[in-house]
């Protein structure tokens, strides 16, 4: 009698135990809205002492990142791994952005994924199957990174992925030594910005003030929109930037359009580009690797375009102040200091010790130092705790000031964050379409009409 | 030091590979199981009984492998929602119920109904000069000194992926916008070399369409000359020799006895590139992605349904894509009927 009810009670406890799994590996898309009670809330911030639980454990990580740029993310698990017993499986692969929500409705997600796009990332809550943050992750994303960074990796106000990397993308590239011998400075606003701009166009008939390169497969265009988005946090400011990239005022306000215009009065002025590529249409089928690159050869002096644009500079290039290139700040009115940034977000899909102390471990200071000392150059974090003399190119380290200057107004690239249909869709080839001589006002109208309804 | 590959360990390889035996031994027992059943029938059944035991696992997995995905794409491209799978998102990434939205955005999005122009000048283009120029080349070599060498180079292309290819013409087309600066493209070298002003060949709306297109009849010459090239060498000798000894010249033997003799096979190659061109994606893909006014059908499909994540509009993209080729289909099964008739 009394090992029948043991066993009862013990098929029971299976069933229930079943039960709570299951309930696990579902929970999220029935009450994604309310997950505080289903976090886990395990301090995970001493996770070296934590091997006992761990060790001998696997996460899978699916990213975008691929070789060369994999190695060092690789390297930096290293002391986690070392220390928790636990195995880092890195899955590298150049189409994640379109296999992830594949992956997602074929029930193959990996543990962690690095999304690059807020869009993105909603969409992945979307689906149902994404994680919120457990509790020390939650923790660390407080303390280490700004309020706005914290957004960008939530969904409405819960918090799905802790920033990793970023990205600075408000940079304009150009040669220290041939502003030095030509005698300009570097601009401290965007009317000086312009002014300079004629003068070099007046000074130097074998070369032209801009080159750019619109380029990029199925991405085309998306160079131009980076700069219709710099510009609007210059001609706009920051709060109307935030409405427009939510759609609460249409696409083809008459803001955006002066915003648009203004980039017009650089981009599409015969006089101040294509310089080492020819006349404005150059512009859409040159690709944005080799669109700064006449700036080493004199035949261009600035080249707007994003910290990791240091990565196309051929091998033996000096980067740095006193080098053969540099970037400065692209200036605004000289008094606020708007930064256009993107960066990648750590997503789960799986709720387990395992993972959730691989995530702990992201946000950390620690790892942020850890990876800034096994990267040779070419990435940077918003991350407070990283210490900016463990970067070793001096362009990640000014990159890492601007990010942590109180000052700087940071906005994630708006594309970024739209719909799919407008951020990855008619942004693109509309703005390449407009290099390609479409006036502005049709160009806005045709991405508002492309605004998803639903 | 270089990366290295990631490694598969022995074991997780042997283990893989166990699973594969394992699933070719169970599907190979079935089979024969299927085929020693149908073997007990006797008598008036037995015919029926074997015809099933044959055809039926064709007809299952084409069932499943393409009739099945089939109805779902017809059912997706009334649906909104950001994924393909109908029951998955929450909120408004959840598919509903549009009835002919995604239609009606075929052309009402900006861009999209010059995909349709497009697509139309490739499948006019592609199959025709494709076919002419291997109709001619296979006529001009045949029983010449030389013929295997002259055919292989032509059939070569056909070897190569349309992304290669792709690759090699965009070298070709290769443009430098900048005054006086040196051409490395070979045809701007060459128009630069007489004195022409370089062009943009892939820049340049609305020409850039019709160099792509050059690049798929250079892929596709290949083919139509092959088979064209043995149904040539199919022709009873007799009816040649017998056309000489009536008179007629070069050209009315071409006319009056090669051209009727390679009808069909004729007809098999028109439809099969027609086909092909609809669904070649690649080309655009790999040189401007459809950016520059040059997209296609099925680029626009791809685009649609995966970067862009409007399934939907997608779905009734390749729906559209196998109506234009249903036709062709259904010609070509006609002309086959005819033939055997």
């Amino acid at each position: 009698m009394a090992s029948t009810l043991r066993r009862t009670t013990s098929v029971i406890g299976v069933a229930a135990l079943a039960a709570v799994g299951l309930a696990a590996c579902g929970g999220s898309s029935d009450n994604s809205g309310n997950n505080a009670s289903g976090v886990d809330t395990t301090d995970y911030s001493d996770w070296c002492s934590m091997k006992d639980q761990l060790n001998g454990k696997t996460v899978t990580l699916y990213t975008s990142i691929v070789t060369p740029e994999d190695k060092p993310h690789k390297d930096s698990y290293k002391p986690f791994e070392e220390c928790t017993g636990i195995t880092v499986k890195y899955e590298g692969d150049k189409d994640f952005e379109k296999n992830l929500p594949q992956r997602a409705q074929s029930g193959n997600l990996p543990d962690v994924a690095y999304v690059p796009q807020p869009g993105l990332l909603q969409t992945m809550v979307e689906t149902g199957k994404a994680m919120p943050s457990p509790e020390s992750v939650s923790k660390n994303v407080d303390e280490f990174f700004g309020k706005d960074w914290r957004a960008y990796g939530s969904v409405d106000d819960q918090l799905y992925a802790a920033p990793l990397g970023a990205n600075v993308k408000s940079y304009v590239w150009y040669s220290p030594k041939q502003f030095k011998a030509k005698g300009y400075k570097v601009p401290e606003t965007w009317d000086d910005l312009k002014k300079l701009t004629a003068q070099i166009a007046a000074d130097d008939a074998n070369a032209k003030p801009w080159c750019a390169g619109f380029a990029s497969g199925t991405a085309t265009g998306w160079p131009g929109t980076d700069w219709l988005e710099d510009l609007m946090l210059r001609t706009a400011g920051p709060e109307v930037y935030d409405q427009w990239v939510k759609h609460e005022i249409p696409f083809n306000d008459p803001q955006v359009a002066t915003a648009l215009d203004e980039v017009g009065s650089i981009l599409k002025d015969p006089k101040y580009v294509n310089g080492g590529f020819g006349n404005v249409r150059t512009i859409a089928t040159t690709t944005f690797q080799d669109g700064g690159q006449p700036i080493l050869k004199n035949k261009c002096y600035m080249h707007r375009q994003a910290s990791f644009y240091a990565a196309n500079w051929p091998e033996g290039t000096k980067v740095a102040e006193n080098g053969d290139v540099w970037a400065f700040y692209l200036p605004g009115d000289g008094q606020s200091k708007p930064v256009l940034g993107g960066g990648e977000f750590v997503m789960s899909f799986r709720d387990a010790p395992e993972v959730n102390a691989f995530l702990t471990y992201l946000s950390s200071k620690e790892w942020a130092n850890e990876k800034a000392k096994v990267t040779s150059g070419g990435w940077v974090s918003a991350n407070k705790g990283l210490e900016i003399k463990n970067l070793k190119s001096p362009i990640d380290q000014q990159s890492a000031e601007i990010l942590q200057d109180p000052n700087s107004v940071f906005r994630f690239d708006g594309s970024d964050m739209m719909p799919s249909a407008v951020g990855a869709g008619s942004e693109w080839t509309e703005i390449t379409n407009w290099i390609n001589g479409q006036d502005t006002k049709k160009t806005l109208d045709n991405i508002e009409k492309s605004w998803p309804t639903s | 030091m270089p990366a290295l590959a990631p490694t598969v360990s022995a074991a997780d390889a042997a283990s893989k590979f166990g699973t594969m035996f394992l699933g070719l031994a169970v599907f190979a027992a079935v089979f024969i199981g299927i085929l020693l059943i149908a073997s007990l029938f006797r008598g008036k059944y037995a015919e029926k009984a074997q015809a099933v035991a044959f055809a039926g696992p064709a007809i299952l997995f084409i069932a499943l492998g393409l009739l099945y995905p089939a109805i779902l794409t017809i059912q997706r491209s009334f649906y909104s929602g950001k994924f393909f799978d109908l029951n998955a998102g929450l909120g408004n990434a959840k598919a509903k119920f549009v009835g002919f939205d995604n239609f009606q955005k075929l052309w009402t999005t900006p861009g999209l109904p010059e995909v349709f122009l497009n697509t139309l000048w490739w499948v006019l283009l592609v199959p025709s000069l494709a076919t002419g120029f291997g109709l001619l080349y296979a006529v001009l070599v045949d029983k010449a000194k030389g013929e295997a060498v002259a055919k292989a180079l032509i059939f070569l292309p056909m070897a190569i992926s349309m992304v290669g290819a792709t690759l090699i013409w965009k070298f070709v087309y290769y443009f430098n916008g900048e005054p006086g600066g040196v051409q490395i493209g070979l045809l701007n070298a060459m128009l630069t070399g007489v004195g022409i002003n370089p062009h943009d060949f892939l820049g340049a709306f609305p020409w850039n369409t019709f160099f792509l297109i050059v690049i798929m009849i250079w892929i596709q010459a290949g083919f139509a000359m092959t088979v064209l090239s043995a149904a040539i060498k199919a022709i009873p000798d007799d009816i040649i020799e017998a056309a000489r000894l009536d008179g007629v010249s070069g050209i009315q033997l071409f006319r009056y006895v090669t051209l009727p003799s390679i009808r069909s096979s004729l007809i098999v190659v028109l439809t099969t590139i027609a086909i092909a061109t609809l669904k070649a994606f690649d080309i655009v893909q790999a040189s401007s992605g459809g950016t520059l006014h040059d997209s296609v059908l099925a680029n626009e499909f791809y685009r649609r349904s995966f970067v862009t994540q409007e399934p939907g509009l997608g779905a009734a993209i390749a729906i559209v894509i196998f109506l234009l080729v249903t036709p062709i289909i259904v010609f070509n099964v006609i002309q086959m009927r005819k033939d055997q008739a």
